[in-house]
């Protein structure tokens, strides 16, 4: 009996559609996003992420009906953000149907956000979305999609969220992201060190040997990837079988 | 047969009713007493915390009528929060009583494991299952929660681990639960749910 690790798509979604990014910068499509949703579902994704990352306001009302169109589609949980501010942006999401809500600039201006999410929902809805670059032998947490240096040091901020009761921690690492060069495994074992809640590793998914590596290096409970997925390089059911043969308690059945 | 699913005013009630839906179920979302009063079968779903559950059954008047419902035999599913709040009490709400269906209280998880136990667990069965029919024995389950029944409850019938031994599947007379998210575990879920319509006929 063992608690699987997760293998989880992400869908970055802009006015409607699934896009991608390299390094925060520069969006291509790559697709519809309840579209995708259903195959992830079907092909024995653990969990899904869905990011808004407009910026405009008719964004977020579009927002809201994606996560309705993708909801639709899973019977595994979703977990859905980007940009909320406030704990009634917070609600909105969770009742169009995700199972919890990622929350990081907003948190960082005003923690007290966190904890009055964690106190409605449970710590089990309330996900820090923690975006880092490396800065010497640390990390320092960025927000607004990675523009902005907040002068805060990762793991402290992490520790204080986690007090406030964020459940989770999807970390990514910004200098990693679209870049293929592999995850951060020593970022996300400092992390999961830090934290008694479960750490998802992103940024920087390439081959099948780094799901391995951020999972045994890295104490992963769970890890992210998008442009991998969405483009086919790779399929989940494969990477899940590789890391099954190597010893890493995987969810194979669905 | 139409499925009350009792809507205390938080909870992840879409997922659930889609989950029913896809198996055939009808469904109404049971806000007032004698919804229930009226169910023949009453499915208890639940996220957040044991507080707002307990209070949001009383601000509606619908503890007495759960509590009837029970003891005239009407098939019950508690899902996650649904089940802890079948006990008598929880770590989580010092105070606040639970239905009281069973007598034990339910327990924080322990500081040594990552709280909420999130992701897909395991199961060990303890004995024959109803909800558990047909499924095989390595089957994962979507967990996500920080307080959990002892596994010693005299109704588990079968057990998960994290921190200590907890009570994942109950089954005793009338009642049924889940410590874990059925409408959420993929297929093995949904075989679950049609196990409970299926052994309600």
């Amino acid at each position: 009996m063992t608690l699987a690790r997760r293998i989880i798509p992400c869908l970055d979604v802009d006015a409607g559609r699934v896009v991608k990014g390299i390094e925060f910068e520069g969006l291509r499509d790559m697709g519809d996003p309840a579209e995708l949703g259903a195959r992830y579902n079907r092909e024995g994704a653990d969990e899904l992420v869905v990011l808004d990352i407009s910026a405009s306001f008719q964004g977020r009302a579009t927002f809201l009906e994606t996560i309705r169109r993708v909801a639709e589609q899973l019977n595994i949980p979703l977990t859905a953000g980007g940009g909320i501010r406030k704990m009634e942006e917070g609600r909105a999401v969770l009742l169009a149907g995700a199972d919890k809500v990622t929350v990081n600039t907003a948190a960082v201006e005003r923690p007290e956000l966190i904890s009055e999410l964690s106190q409605q929902f449970g710590a089990q809805a309330v996900v820090l979305s923690l975006d880092v670059k490396r800065k010497g032998d640390s990390w320092e947490a960025y927000t607004r999609g990675g523009r902005d240096a907040t002068g805060l040091d990762a793991a402290e901020w992490a520790a204080e969220a986690v007090s406030r009761g964020a459940g989770e921690i999807l970390l990514t690492s910004i200098d990693r992201d679209g870049t293929c060069s592999g995850f951060d495994c020593e970022l996300t074992a400092k992390i999961a060190s830090t934290v008694q809640v479960p750490v998802i590793a992103s940024g920087g998914a390439s081959t099948f040997q780094d799901f391995y590596d951020v999972f045994v290096k890295g104490c992963a409970d769970a890890a992210l990837a998008a442009s991998i997925f969405h483009s086919e390089t790779h399929s989940i059911a494969a990477l899940k079988k590789f890391l099954a043969e190597r010893g890493v308690p995987i969810r194979l059945s669905r | 047969m139409k499925i009350a699913i009792v809507d205390y005013g938080a909870g992840n009630l879409p997922s659930v009713e889609r989950a029913l839906w896809k198996l055939g179920a009808e469904t109404e979302r049971a806000i007032e007493p004698k919804q229930v009063a009226a169910a023949k079968v009453i499915v208890l779903p639940g996220v957040g915390h044991f507080a707002a559950f307990v209070t949001g059954l009383r601000e509606r008047t619908l503890t007495s009528s759960l509590r009837a419902a029970f003891e005239a035999g009407v098939p019950i599913l508690g899902i996650c929060l649904g089940l802890q709040a079948m006990f008598a009490s929880s770590e989580e709400a010092p105070g606040e009583a639970g239905l009281g269906f069973f007598p034990e209280e339910v327990r924080a998880l322990p500081a040594n494991v990552k709280s909420p136990h999130i992701g897909w667990n395991q199961l060990r069965r303890v004995r024959e299952s109803a909800l558990l029919r047909e499924i095989p024995g390595d089957a994962y389950f979507y967990f996500a929660h920080s307080y959990a029944a002892p596994a010693s409850a005299a109704a588990t019938v079968a057990a998960c681990d994290h921190g200590f031994p907890f009570a994942a599947v109950i089954e005793q007379g009338n009642l049924r639960a889940v410590q874990f998210h059925p409408e959420k575990s993929g297929e093995t879920g949904a075989r679950v749910l049609r196990n409970f319509l299926e052994s309600m006929q």
